[in-house]
C-alpha cells in the first residue's frame, strides 16, 4: 500500500508530518549520496521538490515530454501549418488521384507537396487530416481525463469521509458502473441520446458528438479515481492532523479540501495522467465502428476505419494515422509511468 | 463458504437486475419515439404504427419491462391477436423484426465465434504475458529483462486496430502465408477452425501478453521482497520451490483476478477485432445493430455483455477464496 502522507507536492500543505520520511529518503537515495557526502548538510526537500528531482533525472520521461510537446504543439498550431502549406484538412486533391481513386505515384502518393500522401478514395491530404486529427483527439482525451477526475474526487473524498449510508451507496453506484460493459454501452448511447435531442431529421453538430463522447467517457471512468480517493481519504481521516484541524474548529469543507485534499493529489495526478492515453485509445475504437466524431471533422480512428477497404492496395492510408495514434499513447503512457515512479515516496530512484 | 457464495451470488443477481432497468430504459425511454428510431430516417407513419404494434410500444414502459423479463423466463407472444403475431420462446431476449427472427437466434449464431476467439487468445496472453513477466521478474536487469520490458511496453500501447491491420496486410495481403480469417465451427474442421482465427487470436493475445507481462512482472518483484520469501530462503529452501510455492502463488492471485475480468469484458464484444477480420461475432452484430439502431438486439447484447461481467466478477470471487485462504477467513 502507497503511504501518500510524504508524497504531497504543495509545500504549503506542511501539516503532515511527512518531513522525517524525506530526509530519510534523502539520504539513503543512491545518487544523492556523493554529493551529500561532499556537502556534509541536510538539504531539506519538500516531496514536491523531491519528484520533480526524480523526474528530471529520468531520461524517458524526458523524451517523451518533448515528444508530446512538439505533438501538443502541431496540434495547437494546425489552423497555421494549414495556412503555410496553403491547404485545408479536407480539401479535396481528386485531380492527383487515378481512375481507380487511387493516388498518383508511389507510396500512397507521398511527394514534396504531400508529405504523408494522399487519401485514395476522396484525395485528402493525409498529413493535413493527422494534424487535425490529433486535436480531435486530445481535446476529447484531456476534457473526458480533467472531467472524470473532477467528478472522481469530488465523489471519493464525500464517500471516504461522510462513513454510513452515503458512502454504501456511494459505493453501490461505482460497483454498478465498474459491471457496465463500457465500450459496447458507450457505442450503443451515443446514437439514442442523438435522436433524443435531434431527432432522425435534424442534421446533428459535431460539437454536439464531441460533447457527447466526453461526458460519456467522463460517466464511466469517475469510478477509478473515486476508488482511490475514498481509500485514501478513509486512512487520512483517522490521523492526528485531521484530528487537529478539527479541534482547532476547522468547518468540514476546510478538512475535506484543505487538509486531505493536498495529500493525495499524488496518486490522483498519476490516474489523470495515465487516462489521457486510455482515452486516446477509446475515442479511436469508437470512431473506429463510426460511432466517433462526425465528418468532415478528421479523426484519427476514422481515418483507420476507412483505411480498412484500402489495406491491400495502399497500406500507408493505415499506417499513418496508426502510427500517430501509437506515439501519442506510447508517450502518454511512458510519461505517466515516470510521473508514477517519481511520485512514490518508496521509490529510490 | 457457503454464506459467502450466497451472498455474492445474491449481489451480482441484483447488479444483473439493475442493469436490466437501466439498459431497457435507457433504450426505450429516452428516445422520442423508439418506432421512429428503429424504423430509420424516410418512414411513412404506417410502418412506424406497425414497428409499435408489433413491439408492443404504445404500453407503458414499466409493463414493457416486465414483458421483457417475463419473455426471458417463459417465452411470450408479441403483438397478440393481430395480424403481426409473433411467437418467440424462453429465453426470449426480443424479437427483432428487421431480421424477422428471435435475437437469441442471433446470438446463438454469433456468440460461437465470439467465444472462439476470446478462449484462443486467453490462452495465448495468459501463458506468453504471465510466463514472460514471471521470468523477467526472476532474471531482473539482464538482458532477458530489457528486451521483455521493451517488448511489453510497446504491445501494451499498441491499438488493436492498428496492429490487427498490420498483420493482415503482412501475412495475408503482401505474403499470402495466411487465408483471409474466417469462422468455422470447431465441430465442422477442427482444423480449418484453428487456421481461421490465427490472425484475431494473435493480434488479441500479443496485444494483452504485453500488459499480463509488466502486470506479471511488476507482482512477482513485489512479492519476492517479502519478508515470507526471504525466510524461506533463509531456512534453505531450494530456490525452485521458494518461487513456485511461496512466491508464484501469492503474485499470481491479482492476475486471476484481472485476467477473470478481462475475459468477462471481451467475451461481451471483441468488436474491433471482428470488424478489422470481418468475423460476424457479437461485437461485430452490435456495432451494426448500433448503426441501423435495431433497439432488440443493441438490448440484449449489453444485457449479455453485463451478464458475462457479473459472471466473471463472480467466478474470480470464489476463485480467489481458492487461491488465497486469507478470503476464506474475513
Amino acid at each position: 500500500m502507497r503511504k501518500t502522507d510524504s508524497a504531497h507536492d504543495v509545500p504549503a500543505a506542511g501539516t503532515t508530518d511527512g518531513l522525517g520520511g524525506t530526509v530519510a529518503l534523502e539520504v539513503n537515495s543512491p545518487v544523492d549520496a556523493p554529493i551529500e557526502a561532499q556537502k556534509k548538510e541536510f538539504v531539506g526537500r519538500s516531496p514536491g521538490q523531491l519528484a520533480w528531482l526524480r523526474l528530471k533525472r529520468d531520461r524517458t520521461a524526458a523524451v517523451s515530454a518533448i515528444t508530446l510537446a512538439i505533438l501538443g504543439a502541431i496540434a495547437l498550431l494546425a489552423p497555421l501549418i494549414g495556412k503555410l502549406r496553403g491547404m485545408s484538412p479536407t480539401q479535396p486533391f481528386t485531380d492527383k488521384l487515378n481512375d481507380f481513386a487511387m493516388p498518383l505515384g508511389y507510396a500512397g502518393g507521398m511527394n514534396s507537396t504531400h508529405w504523408l500522401g494522399l487519401e485514395p478514395g476522396n484525395g485528402r491530404d493525409i498529413m493535413m487530416q493527422l494534424v487535425y486529427g490529433m486535436r480531435t483527439s486530445l481535446l476529447i482525451a484531456f476534457a473526458s481525463a480533467i472531467v472524470a477526475s473532477t467528478i472522481g474526487v469530488l465523489i471519493g473524498i464525500l464517500a471516504g469521509y461522510a462513513r454510513g449510508w452515503l458512502d454504501t451507496a456511494i459505493n453501490w453506484v461505482i460497483d454498478l458502473t465498474l459491471a457496465f460493459p463500457f465500450l459496447i454501452f458507450a457505442l450503443a448511447v451515443i446514437p439514442i441520446v442523438e435522436d433524443r435531442f435531434f431527432g432522425a431529421r435534424d442534421a446533428i453538430p459535431a460539437s454536439f458528438r464531441v460533447g457527447l463522447i466526453i461526458a460519456t467517457f467522463a460517466m464511466f471512468s469517475w469510478t477509478y479515481t473515486a476508488r482511490l480517493v475514498r481509500g485514501q481519504v478513509i486512512t487520512l481521516r483517522e490521523r492526528e492532523f485531521v484530528e487537529a484541524a478539527r479541534a482547532a474548529g476547522a468547518g468540514t469543507w476546510h478538512i475535506l479540501f484543505r487538509q486531505l485534499l493536498p495529500n493525495i493529489w499524488a496518486p490522483i495526478l498519476v490516474t489523470l495522467s495515465l487516462n489521457v492515453p486510455a482515452f486516446i485509445t477509446t475515442e479511436a475504437a469508437l470512431a473506429f465502428v463510426n460511432i466517433g466524431v462526425i465528418e468532415p471533422t478528421p479523426d484519427l480512428g476514422r481515418m483507420i476505419f476507412n483505411s480498412i477497404a484500402y489495406v491491400a492496395s495502399d497500406p500507408y492510408y493505415t499506417l499513418w494515422p496508426g502510427l500517430t495514434i501509437f506515439i501519442l499513447v506510447l508517450a502518454f503512457n511512458l510519461l505517466g509511468d515516470s510521473l508514477r515512479d517519481a511520485l512514490d515516496p518508496k521509490s529510490t530512484r | 463458504m457457503v454464506r459467502f457464495i450466497t451472498r455474492r451470488v445474491l449481489v451480482g443477481v441484483a447488479t444483473i437486475i439493475a442493469i436490466s432497468i437501466i439498459v431497457f430504459g435507457l433504450f426505450f425511454a429516452v428516445p422520442s419515439s423508439p418506432a421512429k428510431v428503429m424504423c430509420g430516417k424516410n418512414c411513412d407513419p404506417a410502418s412506424i404504427a406497425a414497428v409499435e404494434t408489433r413491439l408492443g410500444l404504445r404500453e407503458p414502459i414499466v409493463e414493457q419491462y416486465t414483458g421483457f423479463m417475463k419473455g426471458v423466463f417463459v417465452g411470450r407472444t408479441y403483438a397478440e391477436g393481430t395480424a403481426f403475431e409473433q411467437r418467440c420462446d424462453a429465453p426470449c431476449l426480443g424479437y427483432s423484426f428487421r431480421n424477422n427472427e428471435p435475437v437469441t437466434a442471433i446470438l446463438s449464431r454469433t456468440l460461437p465465434v465470439t467465444v472462439s476467439i476470446v478462449a484462443g487468445a486467453a490462452v495465448l496472453w495468459l501463458l506468453i504475458g504471465v510466463s514472460l513477466g514471471m521470468v523477467s521478474a526472476l532474471r531482473r536487469g539482464t538482458l532477458f529483462d530489457k528486451v521483455a520490458i521493451g517488448i511489453s511496453l510497446t504491445g501494451a500501447s499498441m491499438q488493436v486496430f492498428f496492429f490487427g491491420l498490420i498483420l493482415l496486410y503482412g501475412t495475408v495481403y503482401a505474403t499470402g502465408l495466411l487465408p483471409f480469417p474466417s469462422y468455422t465451427p470447431i465441430t465442422e474442421n477442427p482444423l480449418k477452425w484453428a487456421t481461421g482465427l490465427i490472425l484475431p487470436w494473435v493480434t488479441l493475445g500479443f496485444l494483452n501478453s504485453a500488459i499480463y507481462a509488466r502486470l506479471s512482472r511488476a507482482q512477482m518483484l513485489e512479492t519476492l521482497s517479502e519478508d515470507y520469501v526471504r525466510t524461506a530462503r533463509a531456512k534453505g529452501l531450494p530456490l525452485s520451490r521458494v518461487y513456485t510455492k511461496h512466491a508464484l502463488r501469492a503474485a499470481i492471485t491479482p492476475i486471476v483476478t484481472i485476467a477473470g475480468l478481462d475475459i468477462g469484458a471481451s467475451l461481451g464484444g471483441t468488436f474491433i477485432t471482428e470488424t478489422i477480420f470481418g468475423l460476424r461475432g457479437l461485437g461485430k452484430e452490435t456495432v451494426e445493430a448500433v448503426n441501423f439502431l435495431n433497439l432488440p438486439i443493441v438490448v440484449a447484447t449489453v444485457l449479455l455483455a453485463a451478464v458475462f461481467i457479473v459472471i466473471a466478477n463472480l467466478i474470480v470471487d470464489l476463485l480467489y477464496a481458492v487461491i488465497d485462504p486469507r478470503v476464506r477467513l474475513s
